[in-house]
């Protein structure tokens, strides 16, 4: 070192080194400022993303058509009428040649003196209003149900928007009414089906993870065949996900010929999350100190109450982290899903069944369309409501293991 | 293993004052504070059935029930992996011995009734080089990022940007893959064509291939934001653990931070950071929705990272809904059975990095 | 309280009391809504409930044939497989549902081989299906119609033509509206033979359009598609030169990319310049891309809901009692016949469900077969089957027990 330590400081500025060496020391720390910005930039924009485009889907909805006022642009072309959206007024004039008021899908709509291309999108966007065409339906013995008024929402601004209601329709209401290209609907299916997914998951691998851990950690430390268990935990771990969907799928349908349901998803999710819990269940038990065991031991408590009652207890919450961890990792996971269970769209509580919804189910389903339809902008609310229940998991998680130990 | 199952009994005895009141504790315990306890309780209690039964074995059976119960999973969990694997391995087998094309080194894939020929040479390219990309362009931002949360900022910035790429984590892949493929890659895409159209082009690995942005390097660049924040939390559980007075002995030399850094947290940490980066790159191997939803297939195999592919991961996802005969089956389970080696393959050695470094520690 | 809207205009259309009472008679349809004006909007659907009694039936006189019938009954019933016709099963389950607001039909798409499979282990009630039963060994050794014969309590399974999908050849042009294409240019461009927009073969059919010198970028479907193989089918049958192999499930194109799902290759051609791709009419409406006219030998067709039924018109019906096959004439349509149409079936049992499930499912394909729920299908680039065919199929599905 050139600039050595010294007990008369004198000229030698120890914290201050210059030349090349604070050149340096400069650049890299820039460097390290600027690995943190390459890595906050990409969150920020896929978690802006979701947020924009799926944050106004839980907590409000859009009336099924929004009316305007507006007028033929240019001649038809193709399919795809051109409006140019006037002011209201416009319409409730007597002539009835030029402005018209139009039905757009959704709560969205342009501004005055912007177009619009306005397009049949389903078979409601013949005027909901306007007459039924010929070769009707009749139901027997049937009044057909006097219908209300949607809320149609009329826009009060001259600006482009759109008019959505307050409703807590996301949590309250699943798809069995809705098609991919029409607002409506909410995501309830979907969330009781991840819930429900994770929480069957958690059923099978909690246990037997506790339990292998036990095994490992109390009874067989040291011996050989607790190297072959680590062992193969340690093989269970490398096992990507679509492996594991894909052995589910290889022994239950295609050789015993079962059909998808939540129950295969969920044993495949199970082989996941289960080296997960084993694992850091198995360290928490390390954690404990032998000399507690022992204790037990020497006050005459038979072993399998020392474990139950005194190691267990002590790395309770290192367990529970290592749980919600894996749940979360698992209530993630999507391959398992595409491979192993059908999106159903009706909320459905029986795991056995052949259609169930679930969060990332969704989300893939949301590719399917078009981007600017409602079903995939419900894909994105899908994609925040999972991410939100993620990171409560994780938050939990956390939580537990920090709060004070009580010993 | 010694045998720590002390004896006891079930006569119920008056604890004497004093004792450890513990309600889980068998009161007999008290034998180990000697008989003076069992005389003064004979003095003043009737007689008791103490010294006939004090020598009576316990009862083993909830012992024996517990032990059992976790033994029978530790051989339930050896059996069902072993199953798992060998079962894996018989559906493989067929089609691999009736294969027509080397398996490992062709890059054709057609499994038909009429002509059984697949090979992973193509996947097992574009699945090791986009993984490797990843981990080249995460592993020295994590690194980055990591020493900016435990070395150059304040502990509060510390956290709040250890919580931001935490957060990163808890981004399902589907929406990797949704946002990957209609946000981010467009996005990217002027930037390969201005390479590809260079004079670097004219690399084989850089050469023009897709028009679209489906490439092996969106793919590829989407994956590294993925495992940036595995790489990341245990590069800073590493950094957090350097001895502190190598920091301070680096210090008092007169280091300049960097030098410190260079000197005494990286050395330290290399292993953890190799082990991290490790299991990082396993993860990228095996992500299969978002690289299914941007990765656009091509016929031919291209070398190029500008053009298409297919990884283990996606071939296997985009397929898996017609596995409807064992031969097909066997053949995409004999491509996920390499892809599975990859995987363990690289998390072994990432076990055995770590292992290593904290044995040197 | 948020309309329901389907059922409103199940309701509209039961009724179809609105234009009789409100304008004397005359149906107003589509964007010309002029005819309304604000104070009847909010009158009509209070309205339709009270006028429906006495129009109904004399809605349905007044219409004629077609009308049909519907008793809601409860239940539930689940269909899936082909997801060609996905979009459209989504749309009539749906607006079944809501207009019975009774029985739940229910179908996921999941492939057609896999639909058939699961209708004849008895997952489902019926299955949707891009070909009809086969009488054959398939690929797994087994005879389909067997199968289904047996979940079916021994009665056969019919197969119901219920959804014509027209398949566009879209594109991405920058300044070309119109193109004009013919089976074997497709083909070539597929094979990779013909590789710019500009070349010779192409501009000789488009002698007008500016076309680009650019690389043509295609895009086809990664995945085993029903919907490949129908456009495969085609285009051997067209051009039988060109197109080498067998039609399958998998890729025929040779150069080009592949995505995963149609609504990925729709989404690569819009955003790729000059790229060229086969998908279902629905999604080149969506992404508001270009679509090809075929010229089959008989002029230049253009892809409208008129040509595609010019199209299952010319084709031939294989009925065997009310086992309805359709065999696709691809060459020598006619004039105005756009031939890339593609059929598929609903697979039922003709008799053996459950009674309350084949009361159900009766009830839904009735509704199906309405030609107002058949023309409301052309909204989503399907194309409504042809007059005597739809008799046909409300017959056979009025015989099922």
């Amino acid at each position: 070192m050139s600039d050595t330590v010294n007990e008369t400081p004198a000229q030698v500025d120890l914290s201050r080194p210059t030349g090349k060496r604070q050149m340096v020391d400069n650049l890299i720390r820039g460097l390290v400022w600027i690995a943190a910005a390459v890595a906050i930039v990409p969150l920020f924009w896929i978690l802006g993303t979701v947020v924009a485009k799926g944050a106004p889907l839980l907590f409000t909805a859009e009336p099924d058509y929004t009316r305007i006022c507006a007028v033929e642009a240019k001649a038809p072309t193709k399919e795809f009428l051109d409006y140019k959206r006037v002011a209201a007024s416009e319409c409730d004039k007597d002539d009835t040649d030029n402005a018209k008021n139009i039905w757009l899908s959704g709560g969205k709509y342009p501004g005055v003196n912007e177009f619009v291309a306005y397009r049949p999108v389903t078979p409601l966007t013949k005027d909901p209003n306007a007459a039924a065409s010929g070769g009707g339906i009749v139901i027997k013995g049937r009044e057909p149900q006097a219908q209300k008024q949607s809320v149609v929402g009329i826009p009060s601004s001259d600006k482009a928007g759109t008019v959505r209601t307050a409703s807590a329709d996301w949590w309250t209401k699943d798809q069995s009414a809705t098609d991919l290209r029409e607002v409506g609907g909410g995501a309830l299916h979907s969330i009781i089906g991840t819930l429900e997914l994770g929480l069957i998951t958690s059923l099978i691998a909690v246990p037997l993870g506790i339990l292998g851990a036990i095994y490992l950690v109390e009874y067989a430390r040291g011996k050989g065949f607790s190297k072959v268990v680590s062992f193969m935990v340690d093989i269970l771990t490398g096992v990507p996900s679509i492996v594991a969907a894909l052995f589910i799928y290889a022994v239950a349908i295609t050789i015993l010929g079962g059909t998808r349901s939540t129950m295969a998803s969920a044993l495949a999710l199970v082989l996941l999350m289960l080296p997960t819990v084993l694992r850091s269940t198995e360290e928490m038990l390390k954690l404990v100190p032998d000399s507690l065991r022992e204790a037990s031991y020497a006050l005459g408590v038979p072993k399998w109450k020392t474990i139950m009652n005194v190691v267990l207890p002590t790395a309770r919450k290192g367990i529970l982290t290592g749980i919600v961890l894996g749940m979360a990792r698992v209530m993630g996971e999507t391959a398992p899903l595409i491979i192993l269970l059908n999106y159903g769209p009706r909320l459905e509580w029986n795991p056995t069944s052949n259609n169930m919804g679930s969060l990332p189910t969704q989300i893939m389903g949301a590719t399917e369309v078009a981007a600017n339809y409602p079903g995939a902008e419900r894909g994105w609310g899908a994609a925040l409501t999972l991410i939100l229940i993620v990171m409560g998991l994780n938050l939990i998680a956390r939580t537990v293991g920090r709060s004070k130990k009580s010993r | 293993m010694t045998n720590t199952e002390p004896k006891t009994t079930e006569a119920p005895i008056d604890v004497p004052a004093g004792a450890d009141t513990d309600p889980t504790v068998s009161p007999v315990s008290e034998k180990a504070a000697g008989g003076s306890a069992v005389a003064t309780a004979t003095e003043t209690t009737p007689p008791l059935r103490v010294t006939k039964v004090a020598m009576r074995e316990p009862s083993k059976a909830p012992d024996k029930i517990f032990s059992g119960a976790t033994l029978a999973t530790g051989i339930f969990l050896v059996a069902l992996i072993g199953a798992i694997f060998l079962f894996l391995l018989l559906t493989a087998v067929g089609p691999l011995s009736r294969n027509e094309v080397n398996f490992l080194t062709s890059t054709e894939w057609t499994v038909t009734d009429k002509r059984l020929a697949f090979g992973i040479a193509g996947m097992l390219w574009t699945t090791v080089v986009s993984s490797i990309i990843a981990m080249c362009l995460a592993v020295p931002v994590a690194i980055g990022v990591a020493l900016l949360i435990t070395h150059y900022s304040t502990p509060a910035i510390g956290r709040t940007v250890g919580f931001l790429v935490d957060l990163l984590a808890a981004v399902p892949s589907v929406v990797y893959g949704m946002w990957g493929v209609r946000v981010f890659a467009p996005v990217i895409q002027p930037f390969s064509d201005a390479v590809a159209g260079s004079w670097l082009g004219k690399i084989p690995l850089l050469a023009p291939g897709l028009q679209s942005s489906g490439t092996v390097f969106a793919a590829a660049l989407v994956l590294a934001i993925m495992i940036l924040p595995i790489v990341t939390a245990l590069s800073r559980d590493v950094f957090e653990q350097t001895p502190r007075d190598h920091i301070e002995a680096a210090w008092a030399l007169g280091a300049t931070k960097w030098e410190m850094i260079k000197t005494a947290v990286l050395p330290y940490g290399r292993s953890g950071v190799i082990a991290a980066s490790m299991l990082g790159l396993g993860r990228a191997l095996g992500e299969t929705i978002a690289v299914m939803l941007i990765l656009s297939t091509v016929r031919k195999f291209d070398w190029s990272i500008f053009s298409g592919g297919e990884t283990f991961a996606s071939k296997i996802a985009t397929n898996a809904g017609e596995l409807d005969s064992p031969t097909k089956t066997g053949a995409y389970i004999a491509a996920g059975l390499v892809l599975f080696l990859l995987t363990f393959a690289v998390n072994a050695i990432a076990r055995v990095v770590a292992a290593g470094g904290k044995a040197k520690a | 309280m948020k309309i329901n809207r389907l059922a409103q205009v199940a309701a509209l259309m039961a009724a179809g009391a609105l234009s009789l009472t409100a304008c004397g008679g005359s149906t107003e349809t589509g964007g010309t809504t002029g005819g309304q004006t604000t104070a009847a909007e909010t009158s009509t659907a209070q309205t339709s409930g009270t006028d429906t009694s006495a129009a109904e039936t004399s809605a349905s006189e007044s219409q004629g044939g077609g009308a049909v019938e519907i008793t809601c009954p409860k239940g539930k019933v689940n269909g899936g497989g082909s997801s060609a016709q996905d979009i459209a099963m989504q749309a009539l389950t749906k607006a079944y549902n809501t207009t019975c607001n009774s029985g739940q039909v229910i179908y996921t798409k999941s492939g057609s081989g896999q639909g058939i499979k699961d209708f004849y282990n008895k997952q489902l009630q019926w299955a949707g299906s891009d070909s009809a039963l086969k009488d054959k060994p398939n690929k797994d050794k087994v005879v389909e119609s067997e199968k289904v014969k047996t979940r079916c309590e021994n009665n056969p399974g019919w197969n119901l033509p219920l959804i014509v999908g027209p398949v566009a050849f879209a594109y991405n042009i920058d300044g070309v509206d119109k193109l004009v294409l013919t089976p074997k240019v497709m083909m070539e461009i597929f094979n990779g033979k013909i590789t710019t927009w500009d070349d010779a073969q192409i501009k000789a059919l488009n002698k007008d359009a500016k076309l680009p010198s650019d690389k043509i970028n295609v895009v086809y479907r990664n995945d085993e598609s029903g919907t490949t193989e129908n456009v495969a089918k085609y285009l051997k049958a067209a051009a039988p030169d060109q197109f080498t192999g067998e039609p399958s499930k998998e890729p025929f194109a040779k150069v080009g990319e592949g995505k995963k799902g149609t609504q990925a290759v729709a989404d690569a051609v819009k955003a790729t310049k000059n790229a060229f791709g086969y998908m279902e009419w629905k999604y080149a409406k969506d992404a508001q891309l270009g679509v090809a006219s075929i010229d089959n030998g008989q002029g230049a067709v253009e892809l409208t809901a008129e040509s595609a039924a010019k199209a299952m018109e010319a084709a031939e019906l294989q009925a065997d009692g009310n086992d309805l096959k359709v065999k696709l004439k691809y060459t020598d349509l006619g004039e105005g016949a756009y031939p890339m149409v593609m059929v598929t079936y609903e697979i039922v049992c003709s008799k053996g469900l459950p009674a309350e499930e084949a009361a159900l499912l009766k009830d839904f394909l009735l509704f199906a077969t309405s030609p107002d729920a058949q023309s409301k299908l052309e909204d989503q680039g399907y194309a409504p089957l042809p007059e005597s065919l739809l008799t046909k199929v409300q017959t056979a599905v009025k015989a099922m027990a």
